[in-house]
């Protein structure tokens, strides 16, 4: 079984990919065989341009299937309308009118098990795409890229899971900002997640929202200080208030933003900072051995 | 012709509510036999297409223009489809009386 951690933030711009992409290769060239690092972030996946050498492996469109009314074998009974949990189809009987709305269907098929005169047919509609990239070895990225236009984050993420290999030691997931559905659909079959906030007013208010959320689904989590240096003490104090862990702190440097800034915080890693991650892997592992 | 503004009440008196698919109630006016009605938005909770099952509402009632705050673009599109005028007030602390009276002249 692989151990699932999700990095995850409620802040964008905290450094949920920095943490992910750091986690990812001293896990890689250290205790684990096989890792996998899964880009979540499906609106704006960037996990890859990191990583210079890697070998796209394989491409794959994801679909959904929607449903579609033939206005000419459509009786506008309303069935389907009833039918649906999401008000995704507008029948008007009056004026002969039958549509689904594509920005509101789940594609859950309730329509066309309502509808007795066959008049809804499903045609399957391009979402996104998982593309897979190999690193070296058994070190592998997966990304989900979301179709522009489309609103079907959760679903592609959902698909973009089916599709990791079960076999690798780790896999770490690097996840959309925000407490929304897609952050929920990432965290929720993870052993652990990891918190990234910054010592700023900002931070510490997502920071919250994500708690809050943690306590709901009920997963071990801890947290991890970026930028520690800027700001002020409140999250320090609001942690110790809550007993929540704190995993370790990363010093804010100018130098190390401009390397990220680069894309070069693979090859370029500073000892000070190298030294940071040792310790947030020491106590992440101890956590992971206690839960 | 018969106009929908979107109402947080069911009387004249009550305040006009800024939000399409979200407002409470549904205030239509008859221009013509001066007859006012009110109808309960049952979308008002709804988690998904409040707006769409507004518009699909005004369609029903062969509307033909809506007074609201704003217009989200799936009940837009519905609407332009249907050649509903949509008419935005951005007025805090208008009446159904008072947004009626402007109509009449």
């Amino acid at each position: 079984m692989s151990t699932r951690i999700a990095i995850a933030s409620g802040k964008g711009g905290t450094g949920k990919t920095t943490v992910a992409l750091n986690l990812f290769t001293i896990l890689g060239d250290t205790i684990a065989e096989k890792i996998e690092l899964v880009d979540c972030d499906v609106e704006e996946p960037n996990d890859q341009i990191f990583f210079k050498h890697a070998e796209l492996e394989s491409q794959e469109n994801i679909y959904q299937i929607v449903p579609h009314i033939d206005e000419d074998l459509c009786i506008f009974c309303r069935n389907c309308v009833e039918y649906c949990e999401f008000n995704a189809i507008v029948v008007l009987p009056g004026v002969k009118f039958a549509e689904v709305n594509k920005s509101l269907c789940h594609s859950c098929g309730a329509c066309s098990i309502a509808c007795a005169q066959e008049a809804i047919l499903e045609y399957p509609q391009k979402i996104g795409m998982v593309n897979s990239y190999g690193i070296k070895n058994q070190i592998k990225l997966k990304e989900g890229r979301l179709k522009i236009g489309s609103v079907m984050q959760t679903r592609l993420i959902k698909e973009l899971k089916n599709r990791i290999s079960g076999d690798s030691d780790i896999i770490i997931y690097d996840s959309p900002p925000g407490t929304s559905c897609p952050v929920v659909e990432t965290i929720s079959d993870t052993d652990y997640v990891i918190l990234v906030t910054e010592p700023t007013l900002f931070g510490l208010h997502d920071l919250k929202l994500m708690v809050n959320l943690m306590k709901e689904v009920n997963i071990p989590y801890g947290v991890v200080v970026n930028k520690a240096g800027l700001g002020d003490n409140e999250v320090y104090d609001y942690l110790k208030n809550q007993k929540i862990d704190l995993l370790g702190e990363i010093t804010f440097s100018k130098d190390y933003a401009s390397i990220y800034a680069q894309g070069e915080i693979i090859e370029n890693m500073p000892e000070s900072i190298k030294y940071q991650y040792d310790h947030i892997i020491e106590k992440l592992m101890q956590k992971l051995e206690d839960d | 012709m018969k106009t929908l503004i979107t109402a947080s009440d069911n009387n004249t008196e009550a305040l006009f509510d800024k939000r399409f698919g979200r407002a409470a109630w549904f205030c239509v006016y008859d221009e013509d036999s001066k007859d006012i009605k009110f109808i309960e938005n049952m979308n008002v909770n709804a988690n998904n297409g409040a707006g769409t099952k507004a518009a699909e509402k005004a369609v029903e009632l062969d509307i033909k223009k809506i007074i609201s705050g704003d217009f989200g673009p799936k009940a837009k599109d519905l609407l332009t489809k249907f050649q509903i005028q949509m008419v935005i007030i951005q007025e805090d602390e208008l009446t159904i009386n008072q947004i009626i009276n402007t109509l009449t002249g």
